[in-house]
């Protein structure tokens, strides 16, 4: 446990102290303030059509300003505080020979990559948690709507899932320090993975719905095809845990959203649930909703760990 | 384990793949020797080190070190063995102090007992005056005695030196070698130095260990390395000449 303090705390002090957090923290909170305070505008100027919701709180994190909104901001972006933050954990302690140094110590030899793993996760949490409550606070001063409980709640379930998704990046970049020597090597296969996962998921995505099943646009589809096809293309979509995370945060911090489903999808009971019942769902339904897509994020985080972990402590030490 | 041995192994053995590092290596310290472990690059001198340490796993054979198996209790022996690799690594962004306190962190060692520990220790290794420059900005000369004073900060019974001269300048390797030999005097340190300096290896060991492809191919006191490989007589070989009949031979 001594090592494990140890690590942890002085990772956490390189990584509080490092100009990559600086940098990275004024990057999101700049865009962050920028989009919460173009959503704050926004419904400043549909004051009426506000008095209509019952969570227009939420709505500085969900409604889009000029190109997104926070929530699309981070699900896009998030990935890149974790991979800045891990690329180099542990190929950079090897290359200048400290890593040697630290295990030769007595202590276990997890106490490395966990409290390597630790000091990134408790680094993004008070990122996030920092970036949150300052734009909540300047929301509040913007807007003049002061947030309830149940938008305070979801606001924390917003925050964890965030914290999940952004570890998964960390461990993944983590594992990449661990196999590759070089640390650009690391780097660049981390931000690839990054790209791969976030941005042409979606395209394979329909590239492998057309595989199996085509749909000819110029003649008619029989309707089961275009269900099959929607499916496959969601089935495949769900590889990407920025899909993952979008579906599950936006039903989160917007209650009107009953469904992760998209229209051709849903079941008998979603499709009468969207139209017959217009209030907003309750904190628990909207769990229950995404709760699939939370257990799953954090089953890769730990997953990918948990990788990381293992061949961390299968390599042989070389000096 | 016997009486008086420090370290023993019984036919070591490390492969990595078809390659062989180390082969049946059986090998006794004594408490408080200086134990010189010589041979070419590749011999297998610091696979051994890491083998005793308990950093990676023999293939084969068993060793004890302190009376302690360090397969089944590294972190034991961890506790009671310095050791200071080759190429010693430091936080470049962390200065002298910080970098003692961070070792005495890992070794269990409160901020008082550290802080007056560290005092000595740097005054030990005479880095005193240099205790708040960043370790960046560090000489190799001043980088192997800070080397020194973190392995030191554990209070060890056991010093695994590997090239612990290494691209010092003259100067530098003599006031080194002179450290070592004080630390093994005033503190009953047992010290297993590998080195490719032998004339400092003959200055400080009591006997050394002659290591070529993995395997030990002679152990004792120079003088009498000297004598199985050239015969009585009354002329004194130096280590070279020693390690270098030696080695033909191989």
């Amino acid at each position: 446990m001594q090592g494990l303090v140890a690590v942890f705390r002085k990772e956490l002090q390189d990584q509080l102290s490092s100009y990559r957090f600086v940098i990275l923290f004024a990057l999101i909170a700049m865009v962050s303030f920028i989009t919460s305070y173009m959503a704050a505008v926004h419904m400043r100027e549909n004051l009426e059509s506000l008095t209509a919701t019952r969570f227009p709180f939420l709505m500085l994190f969900s409604t889009p300003g000029v190109m997104f909104s926070m929530v699309q901001f981070v699900a896009f972006f998030g990935p890149l505080i974790g991979l800045v933050s891990g690329f180099d954990a542990i190929n950079r302690e090897r290359a200048q020979g400290t890593l040697i140094k630290v295990i030769s110590q007595p202590v276990y030899r997890d106490a490395v990559i966990n409290g390597k793993f630790l000091a990134g996760v408790t680094t993004i949490a008070i990122m996030f948690t920092a970036i949150l409550l300052v734009i909540s606070g300047f929301g509040l001063s913007l807007v003049g709507v002061v947030p309830g409980v149940e938008e305070i709640l979801r606001l924390f379930i917003y925050l964890v899932i965030s914290i999940f998704y952004i570890a998964f990046w960390l461990g993944l970049s983590i594992l990449f320090s661990i196999l590759f020597k070089s640390i650009a090597t690391s780097a660049l296969a981390s931000v690839a993975l990054w790209i791969f996962l976030s941005f042409f998921v979606s395209l394979g995505a329909e590239v492998a719905a057309n595989t199996v099943v085509p749909i000819d646009r110029k003649n008619e589809t029989p309707p089961e095809a275009v269900l099959q096809h929607a499916r496959i293309q969601e089935a495949v979509s769900l590889c990407s845990p920025m899909v993952l995370y979008s579906n599950a945060t936006a039903t989160i911090i917007d209650p009107m959203r009953k469904t992760t489903r998209s229209i051709i999808l849903m079941g008998p009971m979603e499709e009468l649930l969207s139209t017959r019942f217009q209030n907003p769902l309750a904190l628990g339904q909207s769990l229950l909703v995404v709760f699939p897509h939370m257990i799953a994020l954090i089953a890769i985080t730990v997953i990918c760990f948990a990788i990381s972990y293992a061949v961390f402590m299968l390599q042989e030490v070389r000096t | 384990m016997e009486i008086g041995m420090i370290i023993e192994t019984t036919e070591l053995s490390k492969r990595y793949g078809h390659q062989t590092a180390v082969k049946d290596l059986s090998l006794r310290i004594k408490e408080g020797e200086i134990f010189g472990f010589l041979g070419p690059n590749g011999a297998g001198k610091t696979t051994t080190l890491l083998m005793l340490l308990g950093l990676t796993q023999p293939s084969g054979g068993s060793a004890t070190v302190c009376g302690l198996d360090p397969v089944r209790m590294a972190r034991e022996v961890k506790r009671h063995v310095g050791y200071l690799p080759e190429n010693v690594g430091f936080y470049g962004d962390m200065d002298a102090v910080q970098s003692l306190e961070y070792v005495a962190a890992l070794n269990g060692i409160g901020n008082k007992g550290a802080r007056e520990k560290i005092d000595d220790l740097l005054d030990l290794v005479g880095l005193k005056g240099d205790a708040r420059k960043k370790t960046g900005a560090f000489s190799r000369g001043m980088k192997q005695r800070l080397g020194i004073a973190e392995v030191l900060m554990k209070d060890p019974t056991v010093l695994f030196l590997d090239e612990p001269t290494l691209g010092l300048d003259p100067e530098g390797a003599i006031q080194m070698i002179g450290l070592i030999q004080s630390l093994n005097q005033s503190r009953n340190i047992t010290v297993l130095l590998s080195s490719h300096n032998l004339s400092q290896v003959q200055r400080i060991s009591h006997r050394v260990g002659i290591m070529i492809a993995g395997s030990l191919i002679a152990e004792g006191s120079i003088d009498a390395l000297a004598e199985a490989s050239f015969g009585v007589g009354e002329k004194e070989y130096s280590l070279e000449e020693v390690y270098l009949k030696y080695f033909q031979e191989v």
